[in-house]
């Protein structure tokens, strides 16, 4: 069994304090994670500056290389994880075994990671529309107009509270390192592995131990980081993001409510997306803040959900090593059975239907985890409540609603698939508040460009845009 | 080897027991007799379906009653818990809980003077030196700990500086979420405490919660200055959680080490308002921190039972839950069920009878528990 220590400042730290990773489905520790509490973070978080000195020896073309030997190392290579050797295929099926998620979705995630960090330079240089990277490292310069810009790091880390059960995510604080900032991450307790390789990785491909912490524990640590990293990321409920609203030390990933608008114009040719619905409700097993979980078009609507449903609907539950595997199982069976109660009350409210109806029992339950299979709903007007419901599992609501009606009331919407030619439609997408990510045509609402800032732009949470103004100094007469 | 119970300690181990059964005896015939007991438990005898006053010999009979509910707690009129032998003496009510709803109060006459002034013999007198002031940093309000301290600090000839700390907004503003005005809290009660330490009055002794302490010596830090340089020699903590690896954070990194080498000698205790007051065995770097807690017997117990028999020790060494008895002759507890649970421990010189280790909140209700800063 792998044993994964704490890492203080790149320094592996014995702990007296211990919990088991275990296998979802048979209960059977896979492997023993020492924990810390929040004095140790907050006593080094004292010596984070230290993290950023050891980062600001190297340029930030140095940097971006060694992200790409990182890439490479992190998606092929043998590395020291915690007391072990570990290969890729030890990793997916360490991942796949404490998470749920299917071995090739695993894959898959890994591939992403490695592809945000494989073409760094290209996403520094989208997210910091051509800046000189030297003047984030100097603090100003000049872009060649002729007038000094300043940009100010606000932190020396980016502290993360990293997730259980979204592998995915971990390309969101990647880009801390090549920016010359260090990274102080709290390891999701299910899903320690992606935070472990990638570190091990990083260091493996020369960038100092000095830049990272790895702080495992309870609500202690986690409590830790936050307050005393000036910058930190957490990724949470909706209520958590709602309890971080505002503070600019926080940036709060929460539920996506991500969706699918269908345009009047193209809505009588709803099948030719059919696919691209799909891929958008079923990917990553419908977990990520990403994937789809409401459908609005204005007419068509039963017919839509019924082909969806007749598409997603047969999908079962397999083996994590079966390659046609599509479903991740939930681990605390307590949260599968949770949330089985609050779609049953989703679907007692008069105009809402479950398409899925004849394919079969969703709640799954199994010793040690549970699953839920695949559901789409039919809701007649978007006041019903499961149109503004995301589930962690492929559950998608289509919701009728007039074009001139969708755009004020689909809500928060992290990604926005507006499938469209008309003009004024794709105008109001564009003004509509509730949009994060806008795709304007057939893209899946899974599919990122990296290139493009997600959630907040990363360089502008760790660094501020600022005046700095010089004159000689007068010489001093004899 | 913790197991092993040498010829020594059993013979000690028997003679505690003995003491044990002979005061169990006359702690129940105080607490049942028409004359001297107190007016819950002699309607509560009525329900009984065997006699305490014949039927109880030794320690072991403790276990006919039925489970002490601390919901009897909840609610007045609190002065059916006073003996009537102790009619007409000044009474204290100590609660616990409250933070909504209404809380568990238990009467008190002397027992936390008594229960801390036997701790007190426990503490050594070089660190915690006689004649010192005391700080206490933790709960204030209707709480035992506040006064037993105070009690604690005068007995040994000093005086103690208190906080305001209400646990009870504490756990509000955790259930609420409101983190931000959590760590405002705890700053303004850490500003309170450094105040008192720098205030040139001869603070050579604390009590701190581990989350104070940890709070308090990261925000002398942050002034240029330390535990050790503004006076502090003994500390003793308890009132929450308490685990080895936070000792060891403690010893190794806020305290600089070891007594001989940070020059703060820090004890961990468990306790609560029912039970009083358990001292630990000596926490040393060898034993990676170990924390056995013993209770002050025969005025309190703690046994560690099987999860599915309360009736039932478990092994040495084995895994239980936590049960207390308190048999003073102001308060009666025939057996509590602890929101605890841990490892049995072998009675050793200095305490022998059976101890508990590895404390920590018993796994069937941890999730719902909530520590907060104090």
């Amino acid at each position: 069994m792998i044993t994964l220590s704490p890492l203080r400042w790149g320094k592996p730290y014995e702990s007296l304090e211990h919990h088991d990773v275990v296998h979802f489905d048979t209960g059977e520790p896979i492997a023993k994670i020492g924990n810390v509490g929040g004095g140790i973070v907050g006593r080094d978080m004292k010596q984070a500056h230290k993290a950023r000195q050891a980062l600001l020896q190297f340029s930030t073309d140095d940097l971006i290389e060694k992200c790409k030997r990182a890439a490479v190392l992190f998606e092929s290579a043998d590395l020291t994880v915690g007391d072990s050797v570990q290969s890729v295929d030890d990793f997916v099926h360490q991942q796949s075994a404490s998470t749920g998620l299917p071995e090739h979705m695993c894959r898959g995630n890994m591939s992403k990671n490695s592809f945000v960090l494989s073409n760094m330079d290209q996403i520094l240089e989208c997210l910091t529309r051509g800046l000189d990277l030297s003047i984030l490292s100097k603090g100003f310069g000049d872009e060649g107009r002729g007038v000094t810009v300043s940009y100010q790091a606000q932190t020396p880390v980016l502290g993360a509270i990293l997730p259980n059960n979204s592998p995915g995510v971990h390309t969101l604080w990647l880009p801390a390192i090549p920016l010359q900032i260090g990274l102080a991450l709290k390891p999701g307790s299910q899903e320690p592995w992606t935070p472990y390789r990638m570190v091990s990785a990083f260091i493996e491909a020369g960038v100092p131990a000095t830049a990272f912490g790895l702080y495992p524990g309870g609500h202690d640590a986690g409590g830790a980081i936050m307050t005393k990293a000036p910058r930190s990321m957490i990724f949470g409920s909706a209520q958590t993001v709602a309890q971080h609203e505002g503070n600019p030390r926080v940036q709060a990933h929460g539920p996506g409510w991500s969706k699918i608008i269908i345009g009047d114009d193209v809505v009588d040719d709803w099948e030719d997306y059919l696919d691209v619905m799909v891929e958008s409700v079923l990917s990553n097993s419908g977990r990520s803040c990403i994937n789809c979980s409401g459908i609005w078009a204005s007419r068509h609507t039963r017919e839509i959900a019924a082909a969806i449903a007749d598409r997603i609907g047969p999908v079962d539950v397999l083996p994590p090593g079966d390659p046609d595997a599509a479903l991740a199982a939930f681990t605390v069976p307590a949260m599968a059975t949770g949330t089985w109660g609050m779609v049953q009350q989703d679907l007692a409210e008069s105009g809402v239907e479950d398409m899925t109806a004849s394919f079969g029992e969703k709640l799954i339950e199994r010793d040690h985890c549970a699953y839920l299979r695949p559901m789409v709903v039919h809701a007649n007007s978007p006041d019903r409540a499961v149109a503004m419901k995301e589930y962690m599992f492929p559950f998608v609501s289509v919701v009728e609603c007039s074009q001139a009606e969708t755009l004020r009331r689909i809500g928060p919407t992290l990604v926005g698939t507006v499938l469209t030619a008309d003009q004024q439609l794709i105008d109001a997408a564009g003004m509509c508040v509730d949009i994060d990510r806008l795709n304007i045509g057939p893209i899946p609402t899974n599919r990122l460009d990296w290139l493009q800032p997600h959630e907040g732009n990363i360089i502008e949470f760790l660094f501020r845009s600022r005046a700095y103004q010089m004159a000689e100094m007068p010489v001093a007469t004899a | 080897m913790a197991n092993v119970i040498s010829d020594d300690v059993s013979k000690q181990s028997s003679a505690a027991l003995d003491g044990l059964n002979e005061h169990t005896l006359k702690t129940v015939h105080w607490h049942f007799s028409d004359e001297t007991g107190s007016p819950f438990w002699l309607e509560k005898k009525s329900s009984l379906n065997f006699d305490p006053l014949t039927d109880v010999k030794s320690f072991e009979d403790l276990k006919k009653f039925p489970e002490f509910e601390d919901e009897w707690l909840r609610g007045g009129p609190v002065d059916r818990w006073v003996p009537k032998g102790h009619a007409g003496k000044p009474v204290y009510v100590f609660e616990t809980g409250g933070t909504t709803g209404i809380p568990k109060s238990r009467m008190v006459i002397e027992d936390h003077w008594k229960d801390y002034e036997l701790f007190s013999d426990t503490l050594p007198d070089e660190h915690f030196p006689k004649g010192a002031n005391w700080l206490m940093l933790g709960p204030s309000g209707p709480r035992r700990l506040r006064l037993a301290v105070e009690h604690l600090a005068q007995h040994r000839g000093g005086m103690c500086f208190c906080i305001d700390l209400d646990p009870r907004w504490v756990v509000k503003l955790i259930k609420k979420g409101w983190m931000e005005h959590l760590e405002e809290y705890k700053k303004h009660c850490i500003d309170q405490a450094v105040t008192v330490l720098t205030a040139g009055h001869d603070v050579q002794c604390m009590f701190a919660t581990p989350k104070l302490l940890e709070s308090l010596g990261e925000a002398l830090e942050d002034k240029g200055t330390s535990l050790q340089e503004v006076g502090i020699k003994g500390i003793f903590s308890g009132g929450t959680e308490f685990t080895p690896q936070w000792t060891r954070f403690c010893v190794e990194e806020m305290l600089g080490g070891p007594v001989e080498e940070g020059g703060i000698y820090m004890t961990p205790t468990y306790g609560n308002t029912l039970m009083g007051l358990a001292c630990s065995k000596p926490v040393t770097p060898a034993d990676n921190y170990k924390i056995s807690y013993y209770a002050p017997q025969p005025r309190a117990v703690t046994e560690v039972v099987k999860f599915d028999d309360y009736n039932q020790v478990v092994g040495y060494g084995e895994t239980g839950r936590v049960k207390l008895y308190t048999l003073t002759d102001e308060f009666f507890v025939p057996g509590f069920m602890e929101r605890d649970e841990g490892e049995r421990e072998a009675p050793f010189e200095m305490y022998p009878w059976d101890g508990v280790s590895g404390v920590r909140p018993f796994h069937e209700i941890a999730t719902a528990t909530t520590v907060g800063v104090y």
